[in-house]
C-alpha cells in the first residue's frame, strides 16, 4: 500500500469512528470503544518508553493512578475542575516520573525491569495505607450537578466519553508521531539499540530516558483521570495493580512493540477478547482472562515478539 | 610544532588485580596521525576506553585541548569534538544505514532535514551512498566498519579514535579503507589510529606509540619504533632482537 | 526467614548465571511448591516434612518441562521477548491455579512440627525455625552440589563461558535444563518448607518473587553463595522494618532500600555483571 493509500484508509476509519456514536447508541458497545480507545492510548504511552526507547517498565500503573489520585483529590478538596485536575494531574505524573528514573535508569534490561516492578509495588502498598487518599477503601469522585463539559461528567450518555476518549487517543498518536520524526525519536531509538555507541556519539542518555519517561507518564495519568472521570470511583486495587501495568504491555507487545500502529491493533483485539470472555466465563472470570491473557503474551514472545504489526510487515516488505 | 589537542599525562587503569594501563602518557597535535599497536593484551582499548569516558583513570589525567576531560561521560567528551568506533562494532541493527549516521549528525543539528542531508554526506565520503536506505543488519563487516566511522564522522570530531580499522575485512576492501583514513588526516582531522596491520600502521601514520602489557614502549617515527628493540621483543619474542 | 529468600533466590540466580534470563515466573513456581505440599496434606495426609522430597521432585521435572515447552524457544530472542516469555507464564500459571483451586487461603493444620521455641525473651515459632534451617540445608547442599560434583561443575563451566564449555564436550542444553530443573528444585524445597507455616493461596507467589528477584539483585545476578548473604540482609530488613515502622510497610522498605542500593551499586553488592 502506499503512503497515500495509508492516510487515506487511515482518514477513512477516522471518520467512521468519528459517526459511531452516532449509530449506534447502546451503552455497552460505547463503553468497549472507550475501552479501546483508553488502552490504546496507555499502550501508545508506554510504547513510547518501552518500544521506542526499550525501557520496559512493568509498573506503569502507577502513573496512571497518579493521574486518577490527583485529579479526584484535587477535585474533593479544592473544588478544582477536573480539567485542570487533568494537567495537574499529568503534572505530578512527570515530577514523580523522573523521581523515579533518577536511581532506576541506573539499571539495564532485566534489572531495570525488576526495578519498575518494586517500585510498582512500594507505590501500591503507600495508597492502600495512606488513609488520607482514601486508603484500601477508595475515594468516590465529587458528583456535580448538572452534567456538563466544565464538570467533566456526563450521567445521561457515554457519548461525550467517547469522543474525549478518542481526543486522547488521537492526542497520544500525535505525540508519537512527532516523536518518531525528530531528533528526540531518533535519540530514543539509538539509547534502545545500543547506550554506549549512543554515549560515544554525544547523546546524554540518562537525560534522554528521562524525557521518554515524563512523556510517557504525562500521557498514562491523563488515561488516568479520564478513568476517574468515567467510572466515578478509584482505589489502589482499581487504579494501580500490577495487573493493570501488565494489561498496558500485553495490549502494546500483542500489537507491536515500538511500532506506531501496534498498540491501537493490540488494544482492537484484546479488549473486546477481554470482554467476551469475561461474559462468556461468567463468574471467573476474571481467572479466565488472565489465562488467556498469559498464554497470549507466551506465545507472542515466543512466536514473534514484534507483535502483529511484524507479522504484517512481514509479508509487505521485500525491498534490499 | 603544532597545537597539542590530546595530552594523555600518566593514566593508569587497574582491573582488580591486572593494571590495564600503567602511567601512560602521549600527545597528540591537532591534525596528526598517530598509531597504536600492541600486542593483544597491551592495553590499546582501554586507553581509548579512558579517553572517551568509557572508564576512569585510576590516575592520571587526560586534557583536551588543555581542559582536563577525564572524568567526564561519554556524551560529553563526544560533543567536546572526539569521536570513536568500537572493536567490537556498534551498529543500531533496527535502523537503515542513513538513520543511523543520522543519529550521529543530530548532534550538531536538531533539524531532521539537516541530519539527513549531513548524514547522506558522511556517507558519501565513505563511499556507502548507495546503501542509504538498506538495514544495518544486512551490511558485511568491511562495510559497517565504514557505516560505524560515517556514524562517528557525522558528529563532526576534531579528533578521532579508530580502534581497528582492518580488523575482519577482506583483503581487497582494505586499500580504500586506508585511502579514506588517509583522505580524514588531510581534511584536518586529528586520528589515533589503533591497528594490528603492520603494513598498514606503518604507512598512514606520522607517529606511532607501542603499548606492551599497559606500558608505552616507544613513541616515534614509524620507522624508529620499527627498528626498536623493545618492540620487536615483545611482537616476537626475546630471540629476534638483535 | 532471610534463608528461605535465600534458598528462592539461588534458584533465581542459577538460571541466570546460567543463561542470562530472569525468570519472572518464580513466585508463580514458588506457588506451585506450595500448593503441592498442602494438596499432599489434604489429599494424602503428608506432613509437609515427609512430602518436601515429593515437592522437590516434582518441581524439578516442572522446571525441566518449563525450559523443554518455552524456554529453549527464546534462548536467542530480544530481552523483551525473554522478559515477557516468563512473564506470561507467570500470569498463566497464576490464573490457571485460581481457576482450579479457587482464591481461597489455605493452611496446613497440624503439622508435624509445630509448637514455640521460647529463646530468651523471644518466641520463635518452630516451623519457621525448621524452614530456616531447611533452608540452610538445602542451599548447603545446593553449593555442595555446584561446588564439588562433576555436573556442579559443568553447571558453572557453563555459567561462565556457554562456547567453551560446548567445545569442552559439555551438553549445553542439558545444562541449561538441568539449570532449570534445580533452580525449580530450589523453589520446591522453599515451598514445601513455607507452606509449614504460610497460608497458601494463587498470589502467594508474588510478593516472595519480587523479594527473591530483590535478594538476588542485592547479592548480585549469577554470584549463588551472595545470595545467602543477601538473602539475610533481606530477612533482616524486614523484620526490623515491621518492628520499627509499621508491619503494612515491611516490603515496601525492603523495596526502598533496594532502590538504594542499586543507586550506589547497580551490579549488586557482590556482583559480577
Amino acid at each position: 500500500m502506499g503512503r497515500g493509500l495509508r492516510w487515506g484508509a487511515a482518514a477513512a476509519a477516522l471518520v467512521l469512528l468519528i459517526v459511531f456514536p452516532q449509530v449506534v447508541t447502546q451503552p455497552f458497545p460505547r463503553h468497549v470503544m472507550i475501552s479501546i480507545f483508553l488502552y490504546a492510548m496507555l499502550a501508545q504511552a508506554w510504547n513510547l518508553l518501552a518500544g521506542y526507547c526499550g525501557q520496559i517498565s512493568l509498573s506503569h500503573a502507577v502513573f496512571f493512578g497518579t493521574g486518577a489520585y490527583t485529579s479526584t483529590l484535587l477535585a474533593r478538596h479544592l473544588g478544582l475542575s477536573p480539567w485542570g485536575g487533568m494537567l495537574a494531574g499529568a503534572v505530578v505524573a512527570v515530577l514523580l516520573s523522573q523521581c523515579i528514573g533518577y536511581p532506576v535508569f541506573r539499571l539495564r534490561g532485566h534489572y531495570f525491569a525488576i526495578a519498575t516492578i518494586a517500585v510498582g509495588e512500594i507505590v501500591g502498598t503507600l495508597m492502600i495505607n495512606w488513609d488520607w487518599a482514601g486508603g484500601a477503601r477508595g475515594l468516590f469522585v465529587p458528583i456535580k450537578r448538572p452534567d456538563s463539559w466544565m464538570n467533566f461528567q456526563f450521567h445521561e450518555s457515554k457519548q461525550n466519553y467517547y469522543y474525549i476518549a478518542l481526543a486522547l487517543l488521537l492526542l497520544a498518536l500525535w505525540v508519537t508521531r512527532r516523536v518518531e520524526r525528530s531528533r528526540l525519536g531518533y535519540y530514543l531509538r539509538a539509547i534502545r539499540e545500543d547506550q554506549d555507541a549512543a554515549a560515544s556519539l554525544g547523546i546524554p542518555v540518562a537525560g534522554y530516558k528521562q524525557r521518554a519517561m515524563a512523556l510517557s507518564a504525562g500521557l498514562t495519568a491523563l488515561g488516568g483521570s479520564f478513568y476517574a472521570q468515567y467510572i466515578f470511583f478509584i482505589d489502589p486495587e482499581s487504579v494501580f495493580p500490577t495487573s493493570l501495568s501488565i494489561l498496558i504491555c500485553l495490549v502494546a507487545v500483542l500489537g507491536g512493540v515500538g511500532t506506531f500502529w501496534g498498540p491501537l491493533v493490540g488494544a482492537a483485539i484484546l479488549i473486546p477478547l477481554g470482554e467476551w470472555t469475561r461474559i462468556a466465563f461468567g463468574g471467573t472470570g476474571k481467572a479466565a482472562d488472565l489465562l488467556v491473557y498469559g498464554a497470549l503474551i507466551m506465545l507472542v514472545s515466543v512466536i514473534q515478539p514484534g507483535g502483529i504489526m511484524a507479522l504484517a510487515m512481514r509479508g509487505r516488505r521485500r525491498t534490499g | 610544532m603544532g597545537d597539542i589537542l590530546l595530552d594523555v599525562r600518566g593514566i593508569t587503569k587497574r582491573f582488580g588485580g591486572l593494571v590495564a594501563n600503567n602511567d601512560v602518557s602521549l600527545q597528540v597535535e591537532a591534525g596528526e596521525l598517530v598509531g597504536v599497536i600492541g600486542p593483544n593484551g597491551a592495553g590499546k582499548s582501554t586507553l581509548f576506553d579512558l579517553l572517551t569516558g568509557f572508564q576512569t583513570a585510576d590516575a592520571g589525567e587526560v586534557l583536551l585541548d588543555g581542559r582536563d576531560v577525564t572524568r567526564l561521560r561519554p556524551d560529553q567528551i563526544s560533543r567536546l569534538g572526539v569521536a570513536r568506533t568500537f572493536q567490537k562494532l556498534k551498529p543500531f541493527t533496527q535502523m537503515t544505514v542513513l538513520e543511523n549516521v543520522m543519529v550521529g549528525a543530530f548532534q550538531k543539528t536538531s533539524d531532521p532535514a539537516r541530519a539527513r542531508m549531513e548524514a547522506t554526506k558522511a556517507l558519501d565520503r565513505v563511499g556507502l551512498a548507495d546503501k542509504a536506505e538498506a538495514h544495518a543488519r544486512v551490511l558485511s563487516t568491511g562495510q559497517r566498519k565504514r557505516l560505524e566511522l560515517a556514524r562517528a564522522l557525522a558528529t563532526r570530531p576534531r579528533l578521532l579514535l579508530l580502534d581497528e580499522v582492518t580488523g575482519g575485512v577482506d583483503l581487497r576492501s582494505i586499500p580504500a579503507l586506508v585511502a579514506l583514513v588517509r583522505e580524514l588526516n588531510a581534511a584536518g582531522t586529528a586520528l589515533v589510529v589503533i591497528e594490528h596491520n603492520m603494513g598498514v600502521i606503518m604507512d598512514i601514520s606520522r607517529r606511532i606509540v607501542a603499548l606492551h602489557l599497559g606500558e608505552v614502549i616507544a613513541d616515534g617515527t614509524p620507522a624508529a619504533v620499527g627498528r626498536d628493540p623493545r618492540v620487536i621483543e615483545a611482537y616476537l619474542g626475546h630471540a629476534y632482537v638483535r | 526467614m532471610g534463608f528461605v529468600y535465600a534458598l528462592i533466590a539461588a534458584g533465581l540466580s542459577l538460571i541466570f548465571g546460567l543463561m542470562e534470563i530472569v525468570n519472572f515466573a518464580h513466585g508463580e513456581f514458588l506457588m506451585l511448591a506450595m500448593f503441592t505440599t498442602f494438596w499432599a496434606w489434604a489429599l494424602w495426609k503428608l506432613d509437609p516434612f515427609v512430602s518436601l522430597p515429593l515437592t522437590v521432585g516434582l518441581l524439578f521435572l516442572f522446571g525441566l518441562a518449563v525450559y523443554h515447552g518455552l524456554i529453549r524457544w527464546i534462548l536467542g530472542a530480544p530481552m523483551l521477548a525473554q522478559i515477557f516469555a516468563t512473564f506470561g507464564l507467570a500470569i498463566f500459571l497464576r490464573a490457571a491455579a485460581q481457576a482450579l483451586w479457587g482464591v481461597d487461603f489455605r493452611v496446613i493444620k497440624n503439622p508435624l512440627v509445630d509448637g514455640r521455641l521460647a529463646v530468651g525473651g523471644l518466641f520463635i515459632g518452630l516451623p519457621q525455625l525448621t524452614a530456616s534451617l531447611g533452608a540452610l540445608l538445602a542451599f548447603g547442599f545446593l553449593h555442595w552440589f555446584i561446588a564439588r560434583t562433576e555436573t556442579g561443575l559443568a553447571l558453572q563451566a557453563t555459567a561462565q563461558d556457554r562456547q567453551a564449555a560446548s567445545l569442552m564436550g559439555i551438553d549445553t542444553q542439558r545444562m541449561f535444563a538441568l539449570g532449570w530443573g534445580i533452580g525449580a528444585a530450589c523453589v520446591g524445597a522453599a515451598g514445601a518448607l513455607l507452606a509449614m507455616f504460610f497460608y497458601v493461596f494463587p498470589d502467594v507467589g508474588s510478593t516472595f518473587a519480587l523479594l527473591a528477584y530483590v535478594t538476588v539483585a542485592l547479592g548480585g545476578f549469577g554470584n549463588v553463595p551472595a545470595t545467602l548473604a543477601a538473602g539475610v540482609i533481606v530477612g533482616v530488613v524486614e523484620v526490623l522494618a515491621g518492628l520499627l515502622i509499621a508491619p503494612a510497610f515491611k516490603y515496601a522498605v525492603v523495596f526502598a532500600l533496594y532502590l538504594v542500593v542499586v543507586l550506589w551499586r547497580p551490579q549488586g553488592l557482590f556482583g559480577r555483571f
